[in-house]
């Protein structure tokens, strides 16, 4: 050893003041404003790649591949509706707004979805004819902020969401900044061009469950009873709200859990309200069936679906359908490394852009920018959304037949087990390799 | 006059037959009887017709409402003539809280007093209101008018953005961002046309009107509470 040269300590980098948690406290410093972004929470939780599907044995048969049925229409709103809703896939497109999104993204997705035969939703916006004109089945949302709500659309919808909560801010109202408020837009809301918009987070005509019953009755007598009424919670008691829901008078409960994503809000909202998709299933799940209505009403999961194995592991766990937000929009082109030299040029790189509210999108997705928002055909965006939906579909079919199903919705809790003892205690499946599943009665 | 009895023919009996009525109806005038504090009466009408509720109703009554002329002889409970698109709804009584909570277009006027929050998220709606109105008024109130003859309760106006705020009475105290402003000759001459329209006896230049600052409309970290 050289004397002169000692060996030194290594240069440690803090888990607790990591390099990311530095740049914000340096930023903070910096700007007196907090973060605020687009997409869903960042941090790893615990999620459907910690469950795995046990597949069949000498206890079960598998169905044949490609030869063997396996269903996977799914019908939304038997509870009350005069028509429900009719979908092939168990794959329905999230509810996300004109304004948050360009026109052209809005056709796209609604080509897609009917190309796929399923439903689009549309946002805190109000319906614009291009969405309704190119989407089969329309889900007209029913926000706080009421832009653009009136009696006509609401008649034209296949039927009405309420929303209560979104995964990604349970409790947090919307936010659109002024640089996305086009004429159009600033139109449909009722609001000055060029302002920043607040969407309220609680709705401005009723508070609780019980006046939430006498608005659905509302809006059933306006609509004559015809379409499915949804209420979307974020995932914050996903028990109660659930079960609250459905004495609301709800047709369909859709949850969202927090990795769900949302056009802006503030990062520490994102990151640390709400529980992970994966905690939020069974609780609600349990919640339907203490009062004889699992699959009465039905259950769509959202926040963080991206496989097809991830619409297999929610639908077994009891939900009757999944959503998507982010993957379809990935689906469409966001955050493409074909666009890496304006990501660069924006201090990001492909697959970590989430400045969505500044609508300088280089995908021309999150935009109002016609420039950028020219860049995004709606058709070969529906096309390729619906490749994608089809591929997610075969997918779940495929696992679903491994365990023997001739319908998506045979798949059970018991077709799983858990990686991880965190993934086994949200679940309720048993930890891979033992009977054990943490938190019930005898554990 | 066609009389509907609420009781006999019940709340779906009646939005429906109120509901199927055409523009070029004959069927022009409509009683209501036997109301009883219903919710979701009258709502989503699409014709120029009359209907007059006899007795109070309860949540959102003539809600959405478009082209008809609806009248409650009692009072209206919360949520009246909530998102109302065009037509008149007249409440001979009080109303609740959210009074045409988020109204796109049309007049609401409110002979009695309005409760919390009427006109919240107001989005083009004209509000004649004879009596007070309860606090957080007008929150958020996007565009259209609320007239106030009597007072109005606390935080009237919160982070409101481009309605019109006329009030002949006290303000017990202004919400976020929203401020006196000068009453000009085009003011006055747009609550003379709505106090007429109101069934309101008295002079515009009674009146002191408020409105939004424009400092909340653009983030800006000294506005956050
Ligand atoms: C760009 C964007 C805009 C959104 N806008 C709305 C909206 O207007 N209303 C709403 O209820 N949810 C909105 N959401 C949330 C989605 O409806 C959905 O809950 C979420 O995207 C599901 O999670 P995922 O993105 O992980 O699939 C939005 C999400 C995104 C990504």
């Amino acid at each position: 050893m050289n004397k002169h040269n000692p060996p030194m300590t290594a240069s440690i980098q803090s888990s607790t003041f990591s390099q990311s948690i530095n740049a914000e406290i340096r930023r903070a410093a910096a700007t007196g404003i907090y973060d605020i972004r687009g997409g869903g929470a960042k941090r790893k939780v615990p999620h459907f790649d910690d469950l795995l599907f046990l597949g069949a044995s000498m206890s079960r048969y598998p169905l044949e591949g490609y030869r063997e049925r396996c269903d996977t229409n799914v019908t939304l709103g038997t509870r009350f509706a005069e028509n429900p809703i009719e979908l092939d896939i168990p794959i329905t497109i999230a509810g996300m707004s004109f304004g948050a999104l360009s026109g052209q993204a809005k056709e796209a997705l609604g080509r897609g979805a009917t190309l796929a035969g399923t439903s689009t939703t549309t946002g805190d916006g109000g319906m614009t004819p291009e969405e309704r004109g190119h989407s089969n089945k329309l889900v007209y949302q029913y926000l706080p902020s009421r832009y653009g709500m009136n009696p006509d659309d609401l008649r034209r919808a296949d039927a009405i969401e309420i929303v209560v909560g979104q995964g990604a801010k349970p409790g947090g109202g919307g936010m659109l900044l002024g640089q996305k408020i086009s004429d159009r837009v600033a139109e449909m809301r009722n609001l000055p061009k060029g302002i920043d918009q607040r969407s309220a987070c609680r709705h401005p005509d009723w508070t609780g469950p019980d006046d939430l019953e006498i608005k659905i009755l509302e809006l059933r007598e306006i609509t004559g009873w015809k379409v499915p009424i949804y209420i979307k919670v974020g995932g914050a008691r996903p028990y109660f709200d659930t079960t609250l829901a459905v004495k609301a008078g709800a047709d369909v409960v859709v949850l969202d859990g927090m990795q769900g994503g949302t056009a802006a809000t503030q990062d520490v909202f994102i990151e640390h309200v709400g529980q992970p998709t994966l905690a939020c299933i069974r609780p609600a799940v349990q919640a339907l069936q203490d009062q004889g209505m699992h699959r009465e009403v039905q259950l769509i999961v959202s926040g963080g679906i991206r496989t097809g194995a991830d619409v297999a592991k929610a639908i077994a766990l009891g939900a009757d359908a999944v959503a998507i937000g982010t993957a379809a929009l990935i689906a469409l082109g966001d955050n493409d490394p074909r666009w890496e030299d304006e990501y660069q040029a924006l201090g990001t790189t492909a697959g970590a852009y989430d400045d969505w509210h500044e609508g300088r999108d280089p995908a021309g997705i999150t935009t109002q920018d016609p420039v950028l928002a020219a860049r995004l055909d709606p058709v070969e965006g529906g096309r390729r959304l619906n490749n994608y939906l089809k591929v997610m579909t075969l997918e779940a079919q495929t696992l679903a037949r491994a365990c023997g199903k001739s319908h998506i919705h045979n798949l059970e809790p018991e077709d799983l087990c858990a990686l991880t003892v965190e993934a086994a205690a949200m679940a309720q499946v048993p930890l891979s390799g033992t009977n054990w599943i943490p938190g019930q009665v005898g554990y | 006059m066609q009389v509907v009895d609420l009781e006999a023919e019940g709340l779906r009996g009646l939005n429906k037959t109120l509901q199927a009525q055409q523009m070029a109806t004959n069927q022009t005038a409509w009683e209501v009887v036997n109301a009883r504090g219903a919710h979701a009466i009258a709502v989503g009408l699409d014709a120029p017709i009359e209907v007059t509720v006899r007795g109070s109703t309860g949540y959102y009554c003539a809600g959405m409402n478009k082209q008809a002329k609806i009248t409650v002889d009692g009072s209206a409970g919360p949520g009246v003539a909530e998102n109302m698109m065009s037509g008149l709804v007249v409440i001979e009584g009080d109303a609740s809280q959210y009074a045409g909570a988020t109204g796109h277009g049309g007049t609401l006027v409110i002979k009695g007093n309005a409760s919390s929050r009427c006109g919240i998220s107001m989005k083009g709606i004209d509000i004649v209101v004879h009596g007070n109105v309860g606090h957080m008024s007008a929150f958020m109130a996007q565009s259209g008018n609320l007239v106030v003859c009597g007072d109005a309760g606390d935080a009237l106006g919160d982070s409101i953005y481009e309605a019109r705020l006329f009030v002949r009475g006290s303000v017990k105290s202004l919400g976020a961002d929203c401020i006196e402003k000068e009453m000009r000759p085009e003011h006055l001459s747009l609550l003379a046309d709505l106090l007429e329209r109101g069934g309101v006896d008295a002079k515009p230049e009674e009146f002191r009107r408020y409105g939004s600052a424009r400092q909340l409309y653009n983030f800006n970290i000294d506005n956050a509470y």
